[in-house]
């Protein structure tokens, strides 16, 4: 008997039943695909769009996560320029090869050296798009693609993310209808449509293994700045509903 | 590592009397309870996670085989491969001949219970294979070459000092003189020696949190960013999980995932929750090339159906530890095992038999605190006592002890006489101790008196003045 076998007639014996029959799997079958939420807490999802954007920043900055609010694209760079000299960092970025990002105008900062790609040992500071903001915990998630390589998420010792109002969401259940969403949307439908990686970002690493006194930047970014463009509906990855 | 489970007692007595120790699980004693008390208060909706989360584990355990078929149907669908491994052994091999299948030389580790379960380590090290455990607290633990104190903070037995001293000790090539007495110096040396070990590593493994039946995906939840890092760098993932890790969709685990951090370590949401599946897909850039999952029984499916099945819910929040009085009092490499407090009360006898283990069920006041805070209201004190009732039954208890209780059940069983009895003997020691109203010494309670004076008893049993009070007699 192979150790599969052993396991599954184990779990059966303990349950006093065999394997299960046709009509019950096809019932956990149709309760999987159907994926229906369990509670959802009211904190975000009551809250109106320009309430949930609110709740995001306030959320995010309680973890430590800086947000600057801008305009448009037009003045992302104005702003990455301001904040990588504030936080005294070189004027150095590597981008997520990102089409999101696409709209952004780098050449009104044409001293910030870029490089467009994953993350390599001794970049300082990456700058990627993302999939959503879910306000309830000021949260990003990031799904991982040839486009948007997950080192950028980790190595650097800066991340900063562009986020924009319509992708902001309550709660992580809509953060997942987006990843089925995108998936769907994948040549062929094929398993492989899902990301590698779906990366729940709250705030930079941290630690508190030491006497139990958080510090920030164990091997994750130190940093994590979000830069809220306030353009809602403005991006092709803005929310499908409230 | 070796089980020491059985010098319990003797454990205790030295968690005790070290003072480093005491000093340091001070600070957890007061910081992680309270901390949990703070994020449950701004989550309304608290309590009634806690319900849905139950039931989302009691659903998932009795339909366990269908979700673990499915989930590696999907584990395959995404390009992963998935080992069933009965045992330690069986899952220690699997690891193994991954390794050796890519010519792996150095291993990063992100913190993984299991991994310590089944000794992944010492089997990869004596098969010329280096692990490097990057979680600050393991890495800290690994230096020392001693086993974690606890489920989600292993070093938390420990000082600055004490760490100041393994990485003087094993950060050779650093200037001996160089200050390390904060935190922060401390943490960014850890990050500056750890970072070439993941640039380096020829494989990756990692525990899961959560298993999703859904996607075939790992998920594991952290904050430093190493699991990430461990999982995503190398061209090779493992993850190591148990069986009931399975949680049956994305939506399942959300609600879990509300109830893990908050219980855990009192955050909101951890810095970094992140789903895996499967290895690179075709055009990314970065990524493993190989994703494996180890599915481990070793003792699971034996709980099924009997009388610690609820004991397969455990989110491995380590809630229940932060709140026992015994565990922060003598901490955790008293239990001896991998998995200490009321948790490793109930699992470890389950893991390693009652035997090695059985002292630590004993080890409760039955207070309850542990089961009022478990996120999937796990019955704790009740699973310990069916341990008890197993170690009475087996003839485990030492025979003084046997015997009381077998004379105590026997009057128990007569009330009249035990009424009878009691009143006599509260007489007996009111008469005897009605001048300072409390006994410094007693025959037969020296495990109380050793320690505390016994109060005097009154005189009189409620029962019979309850009895007078009925027939209209006086009040004493």
């Amino acid at each position: 008997m192979s150790a599969r076998d052993d396991i599954l007639g184990g779990i059966r014996r303990g349950l006093r039943r065999g394997k299960l029959p046709e009509e019950a799997a096809a019932g956990l079958a149709e309760r999987v695909a159907a994926h229906r939420r369990n509670l959802i807490p009211a904190r975000a999802a009551a809250l109106d769009p320009a309430g949930r954007i609110g709740l995001f920043v306030r959320m995010a900055e309680e973890v430590q996560t800086t947000v600057a609010r801008v305009a448009s694209d037009e003045a992302v760079p104005a702003e990455v320029a301001r904040y990588l000299a504030a936080e005294n960092l070189p004027a150095e970025l590597v981008l997520a090869p990102d089409p999101a990002l696409d709209a952004i105008p780098w050449d009104v900062r044409p001293l910030i050296a870029i490089r467009r790609g994953r993350a390599e040992p001794g970049d300082a500071v990456s700058l990627t798009a993302c999939l959503a903001g879910v306000a309830e915990t000021g949260t990003l998630m990031l799904v991982s693609g040839a486009d948007t390589p997950t080192t950028l998420n980790f190595l650097p010792d800066t991340h900063i993310v562009v986020l924009r109002a319509g992708q902001v969401v309550a709660s992580y259940e809509d953060g997942w209808d987006l990843v089925r969403a995108r998936a769907q949307g994948a040549p062929g439908n094929s398993p492989l449509g899902w990301p590698r990686t779906i990366n729940l970002i709250t705030g930079p690493s941290r630690t508190g293994d030491i006497e139990q006194r958080i510090q920030l930047g164990a091997h994750g970014p130190r940093r994590l700045h979000v830069v809220l463009i306030d353009e809602p509906g403005s991006s092709a990855n803005a929310a499908p509903r409230g | 590592m070796e089980p020491t489970s059985h010098s319990f007692p003797a454990n205790a007595r030295a968690g005790l009397a070290d003072p480093v120790l005491q000093r340091a699980l001070g600070l957890a004693r007061t910081g992680f309870p309270l901390r949990r008390q703070q994020a449950i208060e701004r989550l309304p909706e608290f309590e009634e996670l806690r319900e849905a989360g139950r039931a989302i584990k009691d659903h998932t355990l009795a339909h366990l085989d269908f979700y673990l078929e499915l989930y590696e149907r999907n584990v395959i669908a995404a390009g992963g491969q998935v080992h069933w491994a009965r045992n330690a052994a069986e899952a220690r091999d699997a690891v193994l001949n991954v390794c050796r299948s890519v010519g792996a030389k150095i291993v990063t580790k992100g913190k993984s219970m299991v991994a310590e379960e089944i000794a992944l380590n010492d089997h990869l090290e004596r098969n010329g294979i280096t692990p490097v455990e990057t979680d600050l607290g393991e890495y800290i633990i690994q230096l020392r070459h001693e086993p974690p104190s606890h489920i989600i903070a292993p070093a938390i037995h420990l000082m600055k000092e004490q760490v100041a001293d393994a990485f003087r000790a094993a950060h050779t090539g650093l200037d001996p003189d160089r200050p390390l007495d904060e935190v922060r110096t401390l943490c960014e040396e850890a990050r500056t020696i750890l970072r070439p070990q993941f640039l380096a590593a020829d494989v990756g493994i990692t525990g899961a949190n959560f298993l999703v039946a859904e996607t075939g995906s790992s998920i594991i939840v952290t904050n430093e960013g190493n699991g990430d890092l461990t999982q995503t760098l190398p061209r090779v993932h493992i993850v190591v999980a148990s069986l009931e890790k399975i949680v049956p969709t994305l939506e399942d685990t959300a609600t879990l995932l509300r109830l893990l951090a908050r219980s855990a370590t009192g955050q909101e949401f951890s810095s970094y929750t992140t789903i895996s599946t499967g290895p690179r897909r075709p055009g990314d850039i970065d990524g493993p090339e190989q994703y494996h999952v180890v599915l481990l029984d070793n003792g699971r499916t034996d709980l099924i159906g009997g009388e610690f099945h609820d004991m397969l819910r455990c989110l491995r929040c380590a809630a229940c530890l932060n709140h026992c009085p015994v565990y922060v009092a003598v901490g955790g490499h008293a239990y001896g095992w991998v998995y200490p407090g009321p948790m490793g009360a109930v699992l470890a006898p389950a893991l390693v038999g009652l035997g090695e283990a059985g002292h630590l069920p004993n080890a409760s006041t039955f207070c309850g605190r542990c089961e009022s805070v478990c996120p999937v209201k796990i019955p704790l004190p009740r699973m310990m006592r069916h341990w008890r009732e197993r170690e009475f039954a087996q003839r485990r208890s030492p025979s003084a002890y046997r015997s009381g209780l077998r004379l105590w059940a026997w009057l128990a069983q007569r009330p009249a006489l035990y009424h009878a009895f009691a009143e006599i003997a509260g007489r007996i020691l009111g008469w005897i101790g009605r001048e300072r109203g409390r006994f410094r010494f007693l025959p037969l309670a020296s495990g109380w008196t050793a320690v505390r004076d016994m109060p005097a008893p009154e005189g009189r049993s409620f029962h019979s003045l309850w009895a007078e009070r009925q027939r209209g007699g006086a009040k004493r």
